[in-house]
This record gives C-alpha cells, structure tokens and sequence, in this order.
C-alpha cells in the first residue's frame, strides 16, 4: 500500500515489519520521530514489543545488546552525538556478534553546533564492525531495515548493521512509500533464533576474557563474517525483489556506468540529485555515469576495481572529512583502485557538509572538474567545494 | 592450547562463573582484623570491591581466596582495626 511518509516514517515501518521485539531509544534531533512513532505502535497493540526509555544512548545500545543475547530482535534509532556516545558498546555489539539493527539519522558532529545532514558522525564509526549502509530514498530506507535483519541474522555474517537516512532531506521529507504486506514481510523474514543465547536455568557468561593465545581467532572470525556479508546482501537483495518487485543496486549502485568516461562517486541522498544531473549531461552527449556507494561497510571492493579499469576519472564525493587526511570514502576508494590494472584519475571533493545544499549546479561543476582533470592531470587530490573564501565558485 | 578459528564459537562464552578466579592469589599484603578493636560498623563490608568480607555475628571475616588485598578496608575504617601484613 502507497504512503506518503517521512524518511523516519519509514524506518519506524520497517522496524514494525520486521517485527522488532525490543526496541531501547533515547530521543534527539532529527531522530525523535521514528521512536515516537514506534511508542505509538507499540501502546496501540499494532506492534508487540518491550519499549525500554532509556537515560542515554550508551544505554540504549546496553539494553539492545543484553535483550538481543537472550534472543530478542531488537532495533534503536540514534543520531550524531547520540552515535558518537554510542561508540563504545557498538564494538562490543559486533565482537558479541548481535545482528541489531539500527537507524541513524546522519547529522554533522560540533562545534558548531548543527542538527543538519552530514556523515561525520556515520564514517566516524566506521571501524566498530557493522554494516553501515547508506539510503538516497525512503523506500530504500523501509526496504532496507526489513533486508538487514535478514542479511545480519544469517548463521554466516551474525554482525548488527547500521541504516543511515541523512537527516532532514530524508528524515523530515515526505514521499510516496509503497508499505509492504505484513503476510509478504513475514514470508521474507523468519522470525530470529540464534543458536546461542542466554536462557534461564542454564547460566553462562559471554564476552568472556580471553588471552592473547586465543584473541585474534575470535577476531578473523568476524572478519570472514563481514566478508560473507557481501555476498549475502546480494542474495538477501534478490530475494527481496523476487518478493517486493523492488532493488536498490547492490553494495555498490552503478547508475549509467556502462560507457561512461567520468563518475561521480557519492553516498545518501545527493545521490538521487546526481541522478538527475547525469540525465542531463548525458542529454548533451557527456559520458557520465553514477557509482552510489550504498553499502561502506562491507566496502563494495570489487565493485570499484571492476569500474576502475572503464574509466578514465573518478570524482569522489565525501559530506564529511577526515582531518589529517582526507574525505573517508575518497581514501578508501583511492586504494581499493590501486591494485586494479587501468588506473582512474580519482580527486576528491568536500562538499555538503553541515546540511550545505549539494545543488545540481555543484554536481554539474564537479563533472566538468573531473573531466579536466582526468585529461590534463592532477593539481590537488583534495578539494572544498563551495567554501566562502575560497576564488572557486561552484554555483 | 589455540584452539583454531573453526574450532571455537562466535563470541567467547563460559559455562563457569567467574568465582572459579581465585583471585586471592594475586595478593601481596593481606588484612588482619583486630576483634578488640571493631565496632561492627559494616563500613568495610560495604566498600569492599570484591565481596571478599562476610559478617559473622557482625564481625568481618576476610575470604583469602578472593581478597586481593587491595587494602580499601584498612582504609576505609573507622576504628583504624583492619591493618594491612605482608605475606610470608
């Protein structure tokens, strides 16, 4: 059934399809929506589930963590400094190998203080062993917290993912949503038993200490976990459009990528922008293409390697930054292609951040960059798109 | 041993509980209590953070198997009757 519904709408219908039965949330800007609207499901009777208020984010993600080791589905929904508080016990979430789902409402991190969209606080936690996948629409949104439960809880992968919405654009943006069919969801998603849990009568500790002899065993098991994620995603993702009649590109969407000459390499919601503006580049006969990094982590590896040996640039676009170094996603692009035969040039531009509009006219500068530069070669590797100051000017 | 990667389960997981430790054998100095002296106050009771003193007729009694001899009794007591003796 079609709706028209907020991104966070979406998450909190996904998180209700899916039959959650745990859900532990502490509110904040721009997330507050999907745990009210699941307070709603959940006092109406539409959603049987432990609705558990909690006193801090940290303390969200305990809770999810002890109910998902007794066996519960669990989900929570957080944002920015929320994440950030999270850190700690999202490590311990992926080591204890819980597939809890989570939605973050992507958000820039202060000062200065912001509730508008960028994914500092996302790539930020890049290295705590979830799947972190990135939505352009908030059907992918929806689609995507019913896929992940399926994708995490499988015997082989047993890691918990991230759903990241870019606050605003998709949290508070209204859009015709096709909700899906209980009975169908149902079918998709069998309900969750692990092999392991804690069980009354039957008291045994988990997390235990280990020594270094016996460590890094634990630790390549999670790795060859989130290797088998790839894969699974793709399976998880054509079932689901067997089911739902629906696809949302893989790990890597490639969109007008087959002749192209330039690509764009974005993640989020500007992805749906450039869409737009390959459309009309291509109108004028450019050959540009899209690759919409949607999932990070797994990072679509392959993917790049094989787009790599097509294209002569890659314009790398990162709405955050990692001081010291550069735009995350950039950097891991740049050596992911590295070992690939044919070379792209690949430049990265910083843009967007803070909720900065990433406008059609930006994009179609960003191509015309790329275009250049692929030809005539590198000056900076790094670039600030539309910074005031700056003699370049990109709108 | 290593057990190899295959061999072992997702997460480390025990079927024992922790009080398997005897972590008394990590002590250095051990607290003696002079009897005469307390006043069944309890305090070193509450503060002690492994749960190593039990009340016997309101009087501490010092479990050596667990104490670590961290000396927070001593410490913490008021009537000064608990002192910290190296082991032999």
């Amino acid at each position: 059934m079609r709706e028209v519904m907020t991104g966070n709408y979406a998450s909190a219908y996904g998180a209700k399809l899916a039959r959650a039965e745990v859900i532990a949330a502490y509110p904040i800007t721009p997330q507050t929506s999907i745990v009210e609207k699941l307070a709603e499901f959940v006092n109406t009777g539409e959603l049987r589930a432990k609705f558990i208020p909690v006193e801090s984010e940290h303390s969200a993600m305990a809770a999810c963590i002890a109910a998902e080791t007794a066996g519960a589905r669990t989900y929570t929904a957080t944002s920015s400094h929320g994440l950030t508080l999270m850190h700690e016990v999202l490590m311990w979430a992926s080591g204890a190998r819980l597939p809890i789902v989570m939605t973050n409402v992507s958000r820039a991190m202060a000062p200065p203080w912001s509730v508008w969209v960028d994914h500092m606080d996302s790539v930020a936690q890049r290295d705590t062993g979830w799947l972190q996948f990135f939505c352009q629409s908030n059907q992918e949104v929806l689609d995507t917290t019913i896929m992940a439960y399926k994708i995490c809880e499988s015997a082989r992968v047993m890691l918990p993912a991230m759903i990241i919405e870019d606050a605003f654009i998709l949290s508070h943006t209204s859009e015709p949503v096709d909700v899906p069919d209980q009975r169908l969801v149902d079918s998709f998603l069998p309900s969750y038993s692990p092999d392991l849990k804690i069980e009354i009568g039957k008291p045994m500790g988990f997390g235990s200490l280990v020594k270094p002899d016996q460590y890094m065993e634990f630790r390549y098991k999670a790795m060859e976990a989130m290797t088998a994620a790839h894969d699974r995603l793709l399976a998880v993702e054509r079932e689901f459009r067997d089911v739902f009649g629906r696809e949302h590109g893989g790990l890597l969407e490639r969109y007008k990528c087959e002749d192209a000459e330039v690509v764009l390499v974005a993640a989020g919601s500007v992805a749906a922008t450039a869409k737009d503006v390959v459309d009309a580049l291509r109108a004028k006969g450019h050959k540009v293409g899209l690759a919409r990094i949607r999932s990070f982590r797994p990072f679509p590896d392959q993917e790049f390697k094989a787009l790599a040996s097509k294209v002569v640039g890659m314009a790398v676009l990162d709405r955050s930054y990692t001081f010291g170094a550069a735009g995350a996603m950039f950097t891991e692009v740049k050596a992911s292609v590295y070992s690939s035969q044919k070379r792209p040039v690949v430049k990265n531009y910083i843009a967007g951040l803070g909720g900065r509009d990433i406008t059609p006219k930006t994009i179609e500068k960003i191509f015309e960059d790329i275009s250049i530069v692929s030809r005539r070669g590198l000056e900076d590797e790094v670039e600030w798109v539309d910074v005031a100051g700056l003699p370049r000017r990109w709108r | 041993m290593t057990k190899s990667y295959e061999e072992i389960p997702l997460t480390p997981i025990s079927s024992t509980p922790s009080t398997m430790n005897l972590t008394g054998l990590w002590r250095v100095v051990k607290p003696v209590v002079d009897k005469s002296k307390c006043k069944k106050c309890t305090i070193c009771w509450k503060y002690c953070p492994d749960a190593a003193i039990k009340l016997v007729g309101g009087e501490p009694v010092i479990d050596l198997m667990y104490c670590k001899g961290c000396g927070i009794c001593s410490f913490e007591c008021p009537a000064k009757c608990i002192v910290m003796v190296k082991e032999g």
